[in-house]
């Protein structure tokens, strides 16, 4: 949308910082009215700390046709993408997968076909999920799976504490940034009335509600995982589980949260202008609601017809998706997460 | 000529503060309304988008605002603006009706937020839009379209036809073409005419052609002039207007409140020629920028120069555009195309008339001033030596014009012969009737909220 996002930023901050009417509305004007020039890291900061709640573009009298032609949404969203794709490691990656649903299909296709491989042609050692495959090889996939993208998440978060000049972090910075993650106090719009996005100038609750439900389902869905490796491990109790225990409360709960609250999201998604957002990757961004959607119905359907024949399918299909998935963390929208908390822990020591 | 059924009660002339107040309270009071709105819906809202809070009396804490401003000090500070030049009733009347605005505002979709960095000093006395005042308009169209309030845009009024003592008639424009209204009833809350930069000119002569108008280019005061041509009776000095030096670079319309300029105390200003001309140092800025639109207005060309040094540059409030920076005064004359000869040589005598700075305090009336300059800088007078200087130039900016069409408490207009039946005013375009010069930050959206549900109220009633 711009050609050079960062110095259009700074453009537009200027101005913002001239007026300073929204400053209620969310964390990124009070860090902005801190000071009078940007550099590219303060720039990157405050659109980390932007969620897109659009309301800052609603209430601006300076939005086109005015020539001062605000948006600070999208230029933020643009900034903040790209600061994602700069940091990550490896780039390229980063840049494929934010920019193309398509990719991200694909890849989980492939990370299917892998686990349908698995199936057929590694024998299984045990029973229920490990008759079909056996579960030293679904550690010898899942852990590094999930290994190595965090160690590359955290090379991307060190990249971003450089670049946004972040000190050591102390245990009151993280408190502070966990508690207004957790409530999504920013999301509430300054006043509680919530975001403007779906329809133009009207407030609601909607993304706020929607955001908790797939963050909260995901928490449960990791918190089934977690308590299924306890149980494994540490009592030598197998998969499958029953109802009523933790792997399997959490498990649904948060499944059937993250169902309704990625729909949700692509509803919401769909009906917000994308000028006010990065046009650029909504087709990466769609794609990986997708992919969450398919991790959760998949893990649901795994539940209730696990017991029958499609157990062997359902299995390479679930299993695929959380695979595509843990992969690609680092790549894709799911490391917003990351760098919004990076962010947070910022802003706290700014103000400290 | 297109000529409409009688589908509404009332048609509001106009789409800012004033006109959705008054017709929201009427659509309220059951009448059928419809509001013609000369600005396209990217530009509805007139200078009521651009505004940032009102000002309210209050006895005690109230949402936002801290502490108590009472009827009497709110009066006092009133007073002290406009000289004297008061309706001391309607004034009052305001005033006392400001404090139930405000959970009005509240529950019709306004929210408040604390008073914004940088503004501290209006913590008590005014509460601020959050989001500013597209934010309040928004609410308020949504509001009233949620009670069934029509809106036209694009939608300008050419003449309002005045029979005797009744509006027998409105004419509008859209889509290209005349449209006829006869309403029962008809607010008027279309503003002022500083928009109309001939008629401007008319009033105030020739400078004017080089102001800049800081809000909307749709309040060209074609209802006013309409109504005062059938003999409405005015009120307010036509030939003045409340004018602030703000960015010279800013844009000819809609420029809005980050064109403000706050540097002019901690600088010298200079004309084209690179001459001084008046005390920058007098007063807190707050208290002198509509003094210097009018300084600035009488200037060559109508501009003006501020010149500061690097330890100025923190001072105050940024401002929308960088200064223009140079490492020597010669450099920045030369940038800023003023003769460099003379304006270092400005510089010099000011810097030389300075006398110990130990004193200096940006926040306050510190006395450090200069010694036998004329014009002499009577506070904050530090010399200008410390480079990057940077200059900003000044022009003068319009915010609203003074004459308007005279209401009683009811909000009613009338003419010679006595009141005009079905005919309400509110807002800027009957704010003369209240305040006759200078201005109250705040005070024109207490005045277009008070009178806005007046009208509306009134209106109503007539219809009813
Ligand atoms: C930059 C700036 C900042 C300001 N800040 C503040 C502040 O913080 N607090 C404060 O109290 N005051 C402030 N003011 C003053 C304030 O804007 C006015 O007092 C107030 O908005 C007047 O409201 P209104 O509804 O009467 O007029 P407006 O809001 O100007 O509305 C007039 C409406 O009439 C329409 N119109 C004009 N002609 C026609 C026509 N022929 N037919 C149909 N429609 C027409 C216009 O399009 C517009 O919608 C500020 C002014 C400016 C310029
Ligand atoms: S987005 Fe617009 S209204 Fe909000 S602070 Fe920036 S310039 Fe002001
Ligand atoms: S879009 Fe929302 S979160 Fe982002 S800057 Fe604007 S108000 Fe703040």
């Amino acid at each position: 949308m711009y050609d050079n996002p960062i110095e259009e930023a700074r453009r537009q901050s200027q101005i913002c910082n001239a007026c300073r009417y929204c400053e209620g509305y969310c964390a990124v004007f009070p860090a902005m009215h801190a000071d009078r020039f940007f550099s590219d890291g303060d720039l990157t900061q405050l659109a980390n700390l932007c969620h897109n709640c659009q309301n800052c573009y609603y209430a601006c009298q300076y939005t086109a046709p005015h020539e001062f032609a605000l948006n600070l949404p999208g230029v933020l969203a643009e900034v903040r993408q790209e600061s994602w794709e700069d940091t990550a490691f490896p780039a390229p990656l980063s840049r494929a997968f934010h920019h193309h649903g398509t990719l991200i299909a694909a890849a989980t296709v492939l990370a299917m076909a892998l686990l349908f491989w698995a199936a057929r042609h590694l024998p299984g050692d045990g029973t229920g999920f490990y008759a079909v495959i056996a579960h030293s090889v679904m550690v010898a996939i899942f852990l590094p799976a999930f290994l190595l993208p965090l160690a590359a998440l955290a090379v991307g978060l060190r990249r971003y504490w450089k670049r946004v000049g972040g000190q050591s972090v102390t245990l009151a910075d993280l408190r502070a940034a966990f508690g207004s993650a957790a409530t999504m106090r920013n999301l509430a719009g300054g006043h509680g009335d919530g975001c403007n996005f779906e329809e133009e100038d009207v407030f609601s609750q909607s993304r706020r509600g929607m955001h908790q439900l797939v963050m909260y389902g995901f928490l449960l869905c990791f918190a089934a995982t977690a308590t299924g490796t306890i149980l494994h491990y540490g009592f030598g109790i197998e998969a499958p589980y029953r109802l009523l225990s933790l792997p399997k409360l959490f498990g649904v709960s948060g499944g059937l949260m993250l169902c309704a609250g990625t729909l949700g999201m692509m509803h919401l998604k769909a009906k917000a202008a994308p000028d006010l957002q990065a046009p650029e990757v909504r087709g990466g961004e769609f794609g990986f609601i997708a992919l969450l959607f398919t991790v959760s119905a998949s893990g649901l359907a795994l539940y209730a017809f696990g017991g029958s024949a499609a157990l062997e399918p359902l299995l390479a299909l679930h299993l695929g998706a959380v695979l595509a998935f843990f992969l690609l963390t680092p790549y894709s929208k799911m490391a917003h997460g990351f760098y919004r908390l990076a962010a947070l822990t910022r802003d706290a020591q700014r103000k400290r | 000529m297109t000529t409409h059924p009688d589908r509404y009660d009332i048609v509001v002339l106009g789409g800012g503060n004033a006109a959705l107040c008054a017709a929201i309270t009427a659509a309220e009071n059951g009448a059928k309304v419809l509001i013609l709105e000369a600005a396209p819906k990217p530009y509805r809202g007139g200078n009521s988008r651009h505004t940032r809070n009102f000002r309210c009396k209050h006895d005690g804490p109230l949402s936002v605002l801290v502490e108590s401003y009472g009827e009497e000090e709110y009066l006092a500070d009133l007073l002290r603006v406009t000289g004297g030049r008061t309706d001391e009733g309607l004034a009052r009347m305001v005033i006392r009706e400001s404090e139930a605005c405000l959970p009005w505002m509240e529950a019709h979709g306004v929210r408040f937020q604390p008073s914004l960095s940088g503004t501290l000093s209006l913590a008590r006395t005014n509460a601020f839009f959050m989001g500013g005042g597209k934010s309040l308009v928004n609410a308020y169209y949504r509001t009233a379209e949620a009670l069934g309030v029509e809106v036209l845009y694009d939608a300008p009024v050419r003449h309002v036809a005045l029979d005797g003592q009744r509006v027998t008639r409105v004419e509008y424009e859209h889509d290209d073409a005349t449209h006829v209204l006869h309403p029962r009833a008809v607010i008027v809350a279309s503003g002022g005419f500083q928009a109309d930069i001939d008629w401007l000119t008319e009033a105030w002569g020739p400078p004017a052609r080089n102001f800049l108008i800081r809000g909307t280019p749709y309040n060209r005061g074609a209802v006013l002039k309409d109504l005062l041509d059938q003999g409405v009776t005015s009120v307010g000095d036509p030939t003045q207007c409340h004018a602030v030096a703000i960015d010279g670079r800013a844009p000819k319309y809609d420029g809005g409140i980050v064109t403000r300029l706050d540097c002019v105390p901690f600088s010298i200003v200079v004309n084209k020629h690179g001459a001084r001309f008046y005390d920058e140092g007098e007063d807190v800025w707050p208290k002198r920028y509509a003094i210097w639109g009018r300084l600035v207005a009488a200037q060559p060309d109508q501009v003006g120069y501020a010149i500061i040094d690097s330890r100025a540059l923190r001072l105050f409030m940024p401002s929308v555009f960088p200064p223009i920076e140079a490492g020597t005064l010669e450099d920045l004359a030369r940038k800023m195309d003023l003769p460099p000869a003379q304006l270092v040589a400005t510089v010099d005598e000011f810097n030389a008339a300075c006398g110990d700075t130990s004193g200096f305090h940006p926040t306050e009336l510190d006395g450090v001033q200069t010694t036998g300059l004329e014009p002499p800088k009577t506070n904050w007078a530090r010399p200008i030596t410390e480079p990057p200087f940077y200059g900003y130039s000044l022009r003068t900016g319009v915010t609203f014009t003074y004459l308007g069409l005279k209401v009683d408490e009811t909000a009613q207009c009338s003419t010679a012969a006595g009141k005009i039946e079905n005919l309400w005013a509110a807002g800027e375009t009957m704010a003369g009737s209240i305040l006759g010069q200078g201005y109250l930050a705040g005070y024109g959206m207490t005045i277009g909220t008070v009178f806005g549900r007046i009208a509306g109220r009134e209106a109503a009633a007539h219809v009813r």
